[in-house]
This record gives structure tokens, C-alpha cells and sequence, in this order.
């Protein structure tokens, strides 16, 4: 069974999403994304100064088997992306919820925020998705 | 004895060292200006000419090939390529022919190239080829291109959406994109053929198009092609067929007959042109009427006796060229060798054993306790087990099963595709299979799935006899190493 | 029954097992009315024997006359253990090696491959190739679209000077994705792309920079300059190239400042026969930081369970068959066999034979320059330094001369006029380390009885 933190907020996508106190965003993807990717080889994420909108395409992560895009959750520009990641993107399978942080994005709008799902929904969604 | 190791041919190298009969040997100093000559020699090899021959030989015999090996790869169709196709397309006069020379010098590669047309234009059932794509991928997008050009020349220019069913292959997807198209994907029911509820629903003034293989990617026949294409030409777009199981129904039914309007054809699949490791290849179209005008160039002409090359001034509708030339000459002779050994009775031959094999190997596999994953089904050419029962109980995957095959001297069935079936194999015989090479294939699945249940170890460590075990992967994509570099 | 082993006592067990009255009844899912009668419009069978005279016999027809074309296919000598063991079976009929266990040949040969293609071209990485060099600079575009993040133009510039069929090619395969293309003009007296010509573009938005050294025209290139502009405006550099003349002339790897983007080219010179146009194999290289926008098969070397090196596919995430609509392009052969042909025929020469082919083709081009302008009306478009091709000027329309030509044994050139419109009768030849001086002679002979023969044009 894989880990959703109760303070985090989600997309279907499986994408988690954190509120900063100086109210940026900081995004990855979820324990069970990188479990159904299996072993990252390989992050791309976006440059800072970058305007994205939501749903939009931010950033790819890359296994031997698959890649995959991570949406953003809300539009607005990025502010920091995870130099980490370049040289280990196994930081994503470690720590997906800390040190394998995607991207930090200041929002346009924090009602798309509040709009994500809550813990509970997406374990719900995820419980749906594997029955 | 097999080489089961080789160096690389970097590794074999001595400075000075070459092949000299191979080149002039009188010093050239080339007359280049300075700022334009190259600093520093690349890094080839300096062998011998024996040394060079031993290690590409010694390189050729870690490979499986249809030639030493059982190849049952569902969807690719690795049937016997048979010598004489490869010995008389290689006569010198074909083999040194400019591509440019006039065409008053090559009045007998044209006409071989204007029967070959004809021939395919028979076996499909259209009525116009063009064969200069080099690929099948490259066919699909000549295709599309088509679909795409023939909406644009009508002023229809909001149909830009592509239909593929979700069990296509991924070039559909990936060729429409590069066709500047969208894709809509609609499911496929449990039985195998296509939901048309959901086609109806799909389909609009919007649709360019729906790109089909039939016998589809799962190895059944789409029963109800009739209703799919009326449904798709009432809504005012085209129907594509993806010629990848032509193998499967060649002589017995024909695409133009089912009402396509554009087909690609594999002819290293269905007319038997090596693989050679991954190509050449070359993926003729055919076209119905409506599509004549847009057809890729050049495509070979008959005046009466004389034949000639048709361009863009004969079809000033073409999609355009694709090649630097006419596409993969050589690759057609061989396909025109073939069709010509076969003739009409042998061509019919072909789909007849390729399914006689196909539905006998399914049968023994199921009668030894395998699930086939369309049990209720017909298979056409090629057919589908799902070992999800043995990965349930075993934890032994296809991949498992597909690896420990290559220990007992057959190479692995396609896994993991189509996606739609966990833990599946694409088992494809093709006709020129032995039965006795089919039982074979059976005692070693029988022998593996026994291996399996009691040891399971051995599958999932397999291959143990080959010149490497399993590789990893994640360490080839993470720390990548594509070039030798001296130490 | 030709490549069909079943004896009748084999079909008739296979269809107790199946459980099938006949062969007939496996088609029964199919429609009734979509059952083909037959095929009457295919001839009937050929054995061998008979085969093998229709096609000497087609052979023949079309003979060996003697070739003095370039453009784009080159004649040079190929060693014969090159295709004696290209086509060995374990090559010839071996599938896309997916089962890295049972393809370690085919894998490690590409591995070799991409080293001596980097090499060659002085990049870092090179693909297991492209279809054709046309189609591989098409690709070269898409790809220059996904790798310069800096340009949002889609704006390429392509050399009026670039072989114009790779300009129809690109057009055909990029022109679907918005990408525009913009001409840039050759010197009419030096044919070589005008880098002043860039001038104007300075400051814009500009995705790539195409260039093609030696060009369409055989001449060189200032391949130093265009690669310098290209990148002070944020621009990539497409170099197309010729490989045997990477042996003597500056690779892409070391044009200007910081060297050229991405090579791409038609891989045929390196040991595959000219075969009447295909199939050849188009190269592409490029620097590191690229690699996961380069499209085709990438093949690697790492280690197995035991630790033991070995090759398998790799990057294959970006790949058609797992990206679906989003892959880096549709491809999903490399050309396997000739690039195994290229592969034994770089190891046969090696640095020194290669070097050698490019030397002497010069040479021989320029006898067979020297030779054609003392014939009367024949002069010499270009004064640049070249390659081993050169455009010739004639005082009357080019086709019925080569017409003539060809009547007397010998495929004089390509036509071009049609295609450089302002150039007037011109004519594209080549020769390789292939024509002695002997054959150069016999050219320039029956060039001039031709002319003699026939009235200049007003």
C-alpha cells in the first residue's frame, strides 16, 4: 500500500501538491506513481521564469519503461525546479514527498489549490483505480 | 564451437594496421584549405582484414536469426527469407545503378518495379501503389499524409482528429502527431473486436480518419467491418489499414474490399524482405480512387513499352517525396522475387498455413493448460496467452517465461504487448514452420511451466546459457555508455 | 509447396488437434462477402531456376555503363567481406535486437557503430542511424524544434545550396508541424552559401541553422563562419555531411568556436552499393545534453547479472512503441543491415584507407574537371574550392547530351538545370577513387564527338 500523507493535496494524475508559508507551491509526483514508473533514470523539469497553466505539461520523468508527464496543479510561474533530480532522479523513488521534489510554482489563483483533492479523496481514488 | 564473447574491434586494433588492398595506395595529399582540414585522425579501427572478418563473424554468431533459430515474434512476422531473393537482387548490373542514371538505362529495374506495383495493387485490392516508403512508419505517415492532404484539397480543414483503437500499435499514435494530427483512442470490448458504440460516438465533423489492423494487433479478425466502415465514411472520414497482419489473409480477403482507403504495407513482413537487425525495411502504400492524386512520388509509370518515373509534374497533388531517392530499391526486388516464386496459388498458401500454424499451436498450448486470452476466438496468424494464473502463483512473469525460452533454443514471443492483456505473449508461427518445430515449441513451454511451479529461480534468473544474463537497464539509461573510449 | 514444409499427414493432424474440417474452415470469422475469388492478376509460380533467368535477363537489359553521378549516391569500392558477411543469416535474417540476451552481434556492432560515427563526425553521441540522409536531416529539424529551448520561432534556414530533393524531404516530413523554412542564397560565382546572407536574420528568433559541407555543389563551405553566427543568435547548427570526407575535411564537431549541433547525412558512401537508390541509412550525431531529443534506436553498454559487460537498447522511454503521440518521431527501424556494411567497411579502411578514398576522389574529380572544360563548349560553373563533385556549364541543353551519352556506355551526370534554374544548361559530375584515368578519357572523348555532333544552342 503505498503512502498519502494527510497534509498534502492531490490530482488524479497522481500528482501531490504542498502550500508553502511565503505561498509558493511545491509539486512532485506520489508514492504510487513512482512505484508504478519503477526506477526513475531520468527527470525533466522546467526551467524557472517559466509561465505554466494548469493541466499544462510541466515536467517528464522517465523510467526504462516509461515516461510520463507531471501536470501542474495550478498556473503560475515557476520559481524553483530540484536541481537534484538531474544527477539522481532515484531521489523520486527514495523521498517522493521530500527530497523528490519536482518543481516550487507561485500561483495566479490559490483557489486551484484549495480545488485538488484531499488525502483521503485520493486514497479513495487510488483504492478505485486498483479494484 | 560458438563465440560467446567478443572484444570490441577497437580492442583488436595496432597503429599503422589496415585492410590495404582495399583502398589506393598512392600517398593523395587532398588539396583542402587549411581552415577547412580536419585536426586529428577519428577513431576507426586499424585491423587487418582477417582480424576484421573473424570478429564480425564471431559477432554474428551471438545472435538468434531465423536462420539458426525458432522465431515466434507475434506482430512481426519472421518467416523463412528465402536465398534466391537475396542472391538475384544482388546481380551486379541492379546492384551499381545509379538512381539518377536515365531512365533509358534502367528500362529493367523500372519494369520490375512496374510488375511489382501491379502485383500489390492485386493482392490489396486498390487501386494505385506508390513503394517509395522506406518503413512501415514511414508508410503510415505517406498514409496520413494522404488522409490529411485529401481533407485540405476538399477545404475540409477541421478534420485533424485521428482514430485508433486502444490495442493499436504505438507508431498510430506517434505517426498521426507527426502528421500535425490528434488522436482519440476508443476501446476494444472483451471479445476482441471494436466497441462501435463507442466509434459512433467518436466520430464527427472532425475526423480525419481511423487507422486499422485486421486481424487486429490481438490476432482476431474485426467481424464487423462492414458497420465499422460505414460508420466512419457516413461521418465523412477515411479508414487506414495498418498492414501489419497482411500475412494473416493474403489471397483471402482484401483490405480494398473491406472498404479501406489507404493501406500500408510491411513488405519485410508479409513478402518476406530480411530484417536484417532492425531494417532496411520498406512500407509500400496502396490507395482507392479518391486517394490516387495524393500518393507519395516517385511511383513508376508505362507508356506502352517504354516505362518512366512519375513526379510532382504528372501528380501536382502529391504528397511530396520521402526518400532521397525512390525508397529501398533493393528491398522491393527481393519482395518482387518472392511474389514471383510464390505466384497467385502460393500467395493464397501463405495465409492458409500461417493460420493452420497459428490456430495448432494455439490448440496444443491450451490443451496443455495455458489460457489464451481470446479462447472463444478464431486465431488468425498469431494468437495471445496470458500467463497471469502463472505469475499469480509462481510470481513468474512473461518476461520470466520469454527469457527462459531463449535457454531452450527459441527466441522469445513479443511480450507485454498488445497492452491491453497482463502478462501476455504474441505468438506468432508463420507458415513456414514445421510441425515438428511447433512441438518442439510446446515441450518447452510445457518443460517451463513445470520449471515454474517447482523451481522457479531458474526462469526468473534466466537466460543462464547465453553470451550475457540479464542486463540492467536502469544502469544503461542512468549512466549511459554509447560511445568506447580508449582508457 | 515453395517454403511450406506440411505433408499431408502433418495438415491433417494439425486439424484434428484444432478441431477444423479444413484449412477453409479457419477463416470463418471473416465475412462471407468479403471473400476473395483469387488473385488472377498475380502470374503463376517461378521456381528458382526460372527466377534467376528473369531477373538476369532484366539485368542485362539495364548493363554497367560507365557512372560519372554523384549527387547525393556515391560509386566507391566495396571490400568484399563486407557483404559476404553482412548477408551471413545470423545478420541478414535477425529481428530488431528487443531480446538483448539473443542480439549481443547486432548490439555490439551498433555500440562500435555509434563510436565511429562520433568519431567521425567529433560529437559526443551518434544513433544507430536513420532511414536515408534526407529523411535524417527531416528529423534534424523536428529534433532542433525540441532541443532549442531558447527559440519559440519554429524558423529553420536551409541553404539554397543543400541538395534540393533533402529540401523536398523536409518540407514533406516537418511541413506538418509549422515549421518555416527560409532559404538563404549561394554566391553565383563561388556556389557557396553566402554567409552574409545571415546578416539579415541577426537579432531574430532563428531555431536552426542548416548547412551542407561540401554542398549539393561539391563546393566547400565556410562551415566556420555559419556555425559562429548560428550561435551568437541562439540559433542551433545542422551540419549534413558527406562521411568519406570527414576522413580529411573539418568535422561538424569542429566547426566554428564550438562546433556544430547536430550532423546528420546519407551513409551510403561507407560501403553500400548505389542499388538504385536505396536501401541506404541516414547518420545522425550530437552533443550529450541532446541525446534524449534524438530520435531513432540508442544502443548502450552496461552490465548484466553476473556483472559481465554487455548491450542492450537504451532511452528507450522516448521511443513510438511507449510514447505513443508523444514519441520523438515515429521511427521504428534503424537501417540494421547497412549499417552493418557501413560498420565492417570503416574497420576494413580505418582512418588512413578512408583518408585515401576522399584523396583520390578529389584528385579524380579534378582530371575529370580538367578534362571535360578542353571539350568546346563545356566550362566550369564555380571557382571554389571542392569536394568530389563540380557543376559544369554547357552551351546547350544538358538531356540530350547525356541521352547521347548513355547510348555510348557512359551516365554522364545529373541534370540539374531544372532545379537552379538561374545556373542555365548545368550539369553535376563526380568521380570517385572508382574511375581510372582511362575512364576519365573515354568521357572526354565521347563528350566532345557529342558536342561536335550535335548544334549549340542559339
Amino acid at each position: 500500500m503505498s503512502n498519502v500523507p494527510a497534509d498534502l493535496r492531490f490530482l488524479k494524475s497522481h500528482e501531490w501538491a504542498r502550500l508553502e508559508a511565503d505561498g509558493t507551491i511545491t509539486v512532485g509526483i506520489s508514492d504510487h506513481a513512482q512505484q508504478a514508473l519503477g526506477d526513475l533514470v531520468f527527470v525533466e523539469a522546467p526551467e524557472p521564469g517559466r509561465h505554466v497553466n494548469a493541466g499544462e505539461a510541466a515536467a517528464v520523468v522517465e523510467s526504462v519503461k516509461a515516461a510520463s508527464d507531471v501536470f501542474s496543479p495550478v498556473s503560475g510561474e515557476v520559481v524553483a525546479s530540484n536541481a537534484d533530480l538531474g544527477g539522481q532522479p532515484e531521489l523520486i523513488n527514495q523521498d517522493p514527498y521530500g527530497a523528490g521534489w519536482i518543481m516550487r510554482v507561485r500561483p495566479d489563483d490559490k483557489a486551484q489549490f484549495a480545488s485538488m483533492l484531499d488525502a483521503k479523496a485520493y486514497a479513495a481514488a487510488l483504492a478505485a483505480e486498483t479494484h | 564451437m560458438k563465440a560467446m564473447h567478443e572484444k570490441l574491434i577497437f580492442e583488436h586494433s595496432a597503429p599503422g594496421r589496415s585492410a590495404e588492398a582495399q583502398y589506393p595506395q598512392v600517398p593523395v595529399e587532398a588539396p583542402i584549405p587549411a581552415a577547412l582540414r580536419r585536426a586529428g585522425a577519428p577513431l576507426l579501427p586499424e585491423v587487418s582484414e582477417l582480424q576484421a572478418v573473424r570478429h564480425f563473424t564471431r559477432l554474428s554468431q551471438l545472435n538468434f536469426s531465423i536462420d539458426t533459430h525458432f522465431y515466434p515474434l507475434g506482430s512481426c512476422t519472421m518467416k523463412y527469407n528465402p536465398k534466391a531473393c537475396n542472391q538475384y537482387a544482388m546481380l551486379p548490373e541492379l546492384l551499381n545503378r545509379h538512381p539518377l542514371a536515365p531512365e533509358s538505362t534502367g528500362q529493367g529495374i523500372l519494369q520490375i518495379l512496374y510488375e511489382l506495383q501491379e502485383m500489390l495493387k492485386e493482392v490489396t485490392g486498390m487501386r494505385g501503389v506508390s513503394l517509395t516508403p522506406m518503413a512501415g512508419a514511414q508508410g503510415e505517415f505517406a498514409g496520413v499524409a494522404m488522409i490529411r492532404a485529401y481533407h485540405k484539397a476538399r477545404k475540409d480543414l477541421a478534420r485533424v482528429e485521428i482514430i485508433v483503437p486502444d490495442a493499436a500499435h504505438g507508431t498510430n499514435p506517434a505517426t498521426a502527431t507527426m502528421c500535425g494530427c490528434t488522436v482519440k483512442e476508443i476501446p476494444t470490448l472483451p471479445n476482441g473486436d471494436i466497441d462501435l458504440d463507442s466509434l459512433r460516438a467518436a466520430v464527427g465533423p472532425q475526423t480525419a480518419g481511423i487507422m486499422l489492423t485486421n486481424p487486429s494487433t490481438i490476432g482476431v479478425f474485426e467481424r464487423h467491418i462492414d458497420d465499422l466502415r460505414r460508420i466512419v465514411h457516413e461521418a465523412g472520414g477515411l479508414l487506414y489499414y495498418d498492414g501489419a497482419n497482411l500475412n494473416a489473409i493474403l489471397g483471402k480477403v482484401r483490405p480494398g474490399d473491406m472498404g479501406f482507403d489507404v493501406i500500408h504495407m510491411n513488405l519485410h513482413k508479409t513478402f518476406s524482405t530480411p530484417h536484417g537487425g532492425g531494417g532496411p525495411g520498406s512500407g509500400a502504400v496502396g490507395v482507392s480512387e479518391r486517394l490516387l492524386p495524393f500518393m507519395p512520388v516517385p511511383i513508376v509509370g508505362s507508356d506502352g513499352d517504354r516505362y518512366r518515373w512519375l513526379d510532382e509534374k504528372d501528380l501536382p497533388q502529391t504528397i511530396g517525396r520521402l526518400s532521397g531517392f525512390m525508397g529501398n530499391t533493393g528491398v522491393l526486388l527481393r519482395a518482387y522475387i518472392y511474389m514471383r516464386m510464390l505466384g497467385r496459388d502460393g500467395m493464397q498458401r501463405v495465409s492458409e498455413f500461417a493460420t493452420l500454424n497459428s490456430n495448432y499451436l494455439a490448440a496444443r498450448l491450451r490443451a496443455a493448460g495455458f489460457e489464451l486470452a481470446y479462447p472463444e476466438r478464431r486465431a488468425s496468424h498469431e494468437f495471445i496467452v496470458t500467463l497471469r494464473r502463472e505469475a499469480h502463483e509462481w510470481g513468474t512473469n512473461a518476461m520470466d517465461f520469454a527469457k527462459r525460452l531463449l535457454d531452450y533454443g527459441f527466441h522469445a514471443p513479443t511480450t507485454y504487448f498488445p497492452l491491453l492483456v497482463p502478462e501476455c505473449l504474441l505468438i506468432e508461427p508463420t507458415e513456414t514452420e514445421s510441425k515438428e518445430e511447433l512441438d518442439a515449441f510446446v515441450d518447452a513451454m510445457i518443460a517451463i511451466r513445470r520449471e515454474a511451479e517447482t523451481e522457479p529461480d531458474k526462469l526468473k534468473g534466466a537466460p543462464w546459457t547465453l553470451p550475457v544474463r540479464r542486463l540492467d537497464d536502469v544502469r544503461a539509461a542512468k549512466q549511459l555508455d554509447l560511445t568506447w573510449k580508449a582508457a | 509447396m515453395p517454403f511450406i514444409p506440411h505433408t499431408e499427414d502433418d495438415i491433417r493432424t494439425m486439424l484434428e488437434a484444432i478441431g477444423a474440417p479444413d484449412i477453409d474452415a479457419l477463416f470463418d470469422e471473416i465475412p462471407a462477402n468479403l471473400r476473395a475469388p483469387g488473385l488472377p492478376g498475380v502470374p503463376p509460380a517461378l521456381n528458382e531456376m526460372e527466377v534467376g533467368r528473369l531477373l538476369a535477363g532484366f539485368a542485362t537489359r539495364d548493363g554497367r555503363p560507365l557512372n560519372f553521378i554523384g549527387a547525393g549516391a556515391y560509386e566507391h569500392h566495396i571490400p568484399s567481406a563486407v557483404w559476404a558477411i553482412v548477408t551471413r543469416g545470423e545478420f541478414y535474417s535477425a529481428y530488431t535486437p528487443y531480446q538483448a540476451e539473443a542480439s549481443q552481434g547486432t548490439l555490439q556492432l551498433l555500440y562500435e557503430y555509434q563510436t565511429m560515427m562520433a568519431s567521425l563526425t567529433a560529437l559526443d553521441i551518434s544513433n544507430a542511424s536513420l532511414y536515408d540522409g534526407a529523411s535524417g536531416l527531416a528529423e534534424a529539424c523536428l529534433m532542433a524544434v525540441r532541443a532549442n529551448r531558447k527559440s519559440k520561432s519554429q524558423r529553420i534556414l536551409l541553404p539554397a545550396a543543400l541538395n534540393p530533393t533533402y529540401r523536398d524531404v523536409v518540407q514533406v516530413i516537418a511541413g506538418n508541424q509549422n515549421i518555416a523554412f527560409e532559404l538563404l542564397p549561394y554566391d553565383q560565382k563561388g556556389g557557396q552559401t553566402l554567409v552574409s546572407a545571415l546578416e539579415p536574420y541577426s537579432g531574430q528568433d532563428i531555431t536552426a541553422v542548416v548547412l551542407q559541407q561540401p554542398n549539393f555543389f561539391g563546393t566547400l563551405e565556410d562551415a566556420d563562419a555559419a556555425t559562429d553566427w548560428a550561435h551568437a543568435n541562439n540559433a542551433l547548427l545542422i551540419g549534413v555531411v558527406n562521411p568519406t570526407s570527414l576522413a580529411v575535411l573539418k568535422p561538424p564537431g569542429q566547426w566554428g568556436r564550438l562546433g556544430a549541433d547536430i550532423a546528420v547525412g546519407d551513409g551510403q558512401p561507407l560501403g553500400v552499393p548505389l542499388s538504385s537508390g536505396g536501401p541506404y541509412f541516414g547518420f545522425m550525431a550530437t552533443r550529450t545534453e541532446h541525446v534524449r531529443q534524438m530520435p531513432g534506436r540508442i544502443i548502450g553498454r552496461t552490465l548484466d547479472l553476473d556483472g559481465k559487460p554487455g548491450f542492450t537498447l537504451t532511452l528507450q522511454a522516448r521511443e513510438q512503441h511507449i510514447r505513443r503521440s508523444k514519441a520523438t518521431s515515429n521511427i521504428c527501424t534503424n537501417q540494421g543491415l547497412l549499417v552493418t556494411a557501413a560498420t565492417i567497411y570503416m574497420s576494413l579502411l580505418g582512418a588512413r584507407g578512408l583518408a585515401q578514398v576522399a584523396g583520390t576522389s578529389m584528385q579524380r574529380t579534378q582530371q575529370l574537371v580538367d578534362a571535360l572544360t578542353r571539350v568546346p563548349g563545356v566550362r566550369l560553373a564555380f571557382d571554389r574550392p571542392r569536394f568530389h563533385e563540380a557543376v559544369l556549364l554547357l552551351d546547350r541543353p544538358v538531356k540530350p547530351v547525356l541521352e547521347a551519352l548513355a547510348r555510348r556506355g557512359i551516365v554522364g551526370g545529373a541534370d540539374i538545370s531544372a532545379r537552379y534554374p538561374s545556373l542555365g544548361n548545368a550539369l553535376l559530375v563526380c568521380a570517385t577513387e572508382t574511375r581510372t584515368l582511362a575512364d576519365i578519357d573515354t568521357y572526354a572523348q565521347a563528350l566532345a564527338e557529342t558536342m561536335r555532333n550535335s548544334a549549340a544552342a542559339a
